[in-house]
């Protein structure tokens, strides 16, 4: 069996494979599906300061090769995590890595402190990326300035391995990547959801209650793909590639673009053990090709 | 506990032109299946229709392991499920979601709308087996949409209202004189169009009734990890594939 271990900051993966927030719970939703330990991480639901009910029904439409969602970053709130939730999943034997948000710096703040005090979150995923909140979330992504001083203020009060999580609607992704880089992020995630929105025609509406929301899904792929690959040539800190991936060849496809680490995230929906079936695709491949350790993988994109 | 399986269409049964029974056989024992419970069918595996179709479970039965849906096209997802035949496979996730409580004591009155009366087939069984009475009444804009009503008639009297009057009273299932006598009924069970719920809401709460509706929110997962289907609840919230599709109208925030 090849090398499946990749390192993201201090964080050691135990293979390449992670699940993306807001696709996956906490885990627990997928518990009688697959052995979560076989996960490398669980990036779990948004967390906010406060309880947030999130945004009105309808939240989803299908579209073609793939779907819109305007969930809001419905929660909870921090503290119910640690309390009711962190105790039943930390013993895990997969990184719990938690997705942290906030309306302004100040909530990014609170929330990054209490996450900073867990024991078994070794890493956080700072969203300035979520399309579909009225205040913060995407709105300090799509900035060099405002990127940067969120990034920095988090940077100041954790110590462990800082992943960002950048918004793919900006003119240039690979100048926000380097702004959280030299803010002091460890590595950055990407793409989150493209901006989009759905029609019905007959009606003369809006599919989703907030008119516009988050597309994800293979339709996003090769956008997808393609900032994952102008984002590893411009940063040196590691590269976590997501943008509807199904199945093992794109992951590979994502990791051969520069990324270190993908995560899956629509795919869960419609096969649960799909995250697995890519853990078991990767090794496949690796092996087909004879090559010793997902690593020498990474990048690796033959452009001659 | 909640299954992935690859199952067996043993077939397809059409009621009329829009209307069809698929009966899937799955690999294993079925699991505990309650009256409520729904499934997530992947229509197939290109990204035409990209998500799975949630379904009601209609019927099970344990001896050979089939579990049956009763499917109205209403698009691309079930239009595709129709032209299945037999000896096809079609992956699903079940069971899926709450279920209905049972009261200590009936009779019961049990409003379908539509395709309102899936749910409906496990209910009567259980209610049966404790011996409950019940009272069923099903709704459709004309007598085509009126189905299995041979299959209720096994489980207690059925009244029919057809907005057209080609069957039964004419008028919406609301009209319908069996709530003349609501008292007789210690609890209400519905599931239909949402105008119809709530109006059954209505009735039920001005009459101090006991009554679940079944709710059909749109969803992207069925096993609580999207959050796209919430209903508001007056604890907030809640997922209809996970905390329902089942709820008590009095846990609702419906303006009755």
């Amino acid at each position: 069996m090849a090398d499946l271990s990749v390192k993201i900051g201090d964080l050691q993966l135990k293979n390449p494979v992670m699940t993306a927030s807001g696709t996956f719970g906490f885990g627990e939703e997928f518990a009688d599906f697959i052995d979560l330990n076989r996960l490398a991480g669980i990036v779990v639901k948004g967390l906010t300061p406060k309880l947030r009910e999130g945004n009105p029904y309808p939240r989803m439409a299908e579209t073609a090769s793939g779907m819109l969602n305007t969930v809001g970053l419905q929660n909870r709130g921090v503290d119910y995590f640690i309390n009711h939730i962190y105790p039943r999943i930390k013993d895990l034997d997969t990184h719990i890595i938690v997705n942290v948000n906030g309306s302004t710096v100040e909530e990014y703040i609170e929330v990054t402190k209490k996450i900073n005090k867990l024991a078994n979150v070794p890493a956080m995923e700072l969203n300035i990326s979520c399309p579909n909140v009225k205040e913060g979330g995407m709105a300090f992504g799509v900035s060099c300035p405002s990127a940067m001083a969120v990034t920095k203020a988090v940077r100041e009060v954790y110590d462990r391995t800082l992943i960002v999580k950048l918004s793919p609607n900006v003119t240039a992704i690979d100048d926000i990547a380097i702004a959280v880089e030299e803010a002091g992020a460890d590595a950055v995630s990407l793409v989150n959801t493209f901006l989009g929105m759905a029609i019905d025609a007959e009606k003369q509406k809006p599919i989703l209650s907030t008119i516009t929301g988050g597309l994800s899904g293979p339709a996003i792929k090769p956008i997808a793909l393609r900032m994952v690959w102008q984002v590893s040539q411009a940063v040196e800190i590691p590269v976590i590639g997501m943008g509807g991936i199904m199945d093992a060849t794109d992951a590979i496809e994502f990791i051969l673009a520069g990324a270190s680490a993908i995560q899956v995230g629509t795919a869960n929906f419609i096969d649960p053990q799909v995250s697995v079936k890519i853990i078991e695709g990767i090794d496949e491949y690796l092996e087909q090709h004879d090559i010793d350790s997902i690593a020498e993988l990474v990048g690796a994109l033959n452009i001659d | 506990m909640k299954k992935v399986s690859d199952c067996t269409v043993n077939q397809i049964i059409w009621l009329n032109e829009n209307n069809f029974l698929l009966e899937l056989i799955a690999p294993d024992s079925l699991p505990d299946i309650r009256p409520g419970n729904f499934a997530e069918l992947r229509i197939d595996d290109s990204r035409d229709v990209f998500l799975r179709r949630p379904f009601t479970i209609l019927e099970t039965d344990k001896t050979n392991n089939t579990i049956r849906f009763f499917i109205k096209i209403i698009g691309a997802g079930t239009r595709k499920l129709g032209t299945l035949s037999e000896g096809d496979q079609v992956n699903m996730i079940f069971p899926l979601g709450n279920s209905f409580s049972i009261p200590v004591k009936g009779p019961v009155l049990i409003v379908g709308g539509g395709s309102g009366i899936a749910p409906f087939i496990l209910l009567a069984k259980e209610l049966q087996n404790q011996g409950i009475p019940i009272t069923f009444l099903f709704g459709g804009r004309t007598h085509q949409e009126i189905l299995l009503i041979d299959q209720y008639k096994a489980f207690g009297e059925v009244f029919i209202t057809t907005e057209d009057g080609s069957a039964g009273e004419k008028g919406v299932v609301t009209q319908h004189s069996v709530f003349n006598k609501i008292a007789n009924y210690n609890m209400i069970y519905a599931c239909g169009p949402e105008p119809m719920m709530k109006a059954i809401g209505n009735i039920a709460h001005h009459h101090n009734k006991s009554c679940e509706v079944s709710l059909e929110n749109m969803m992207a997962c069925g096993f609580g990890a999207c959050l796209c289907c919430i209903v508001e609840t007056k604890s907030g919230n809640q997922r209809v594939c996970t905390e329902g599709p089942v709820f008590n109208i009095n846990d609702l925030t419906w303006q009755i």
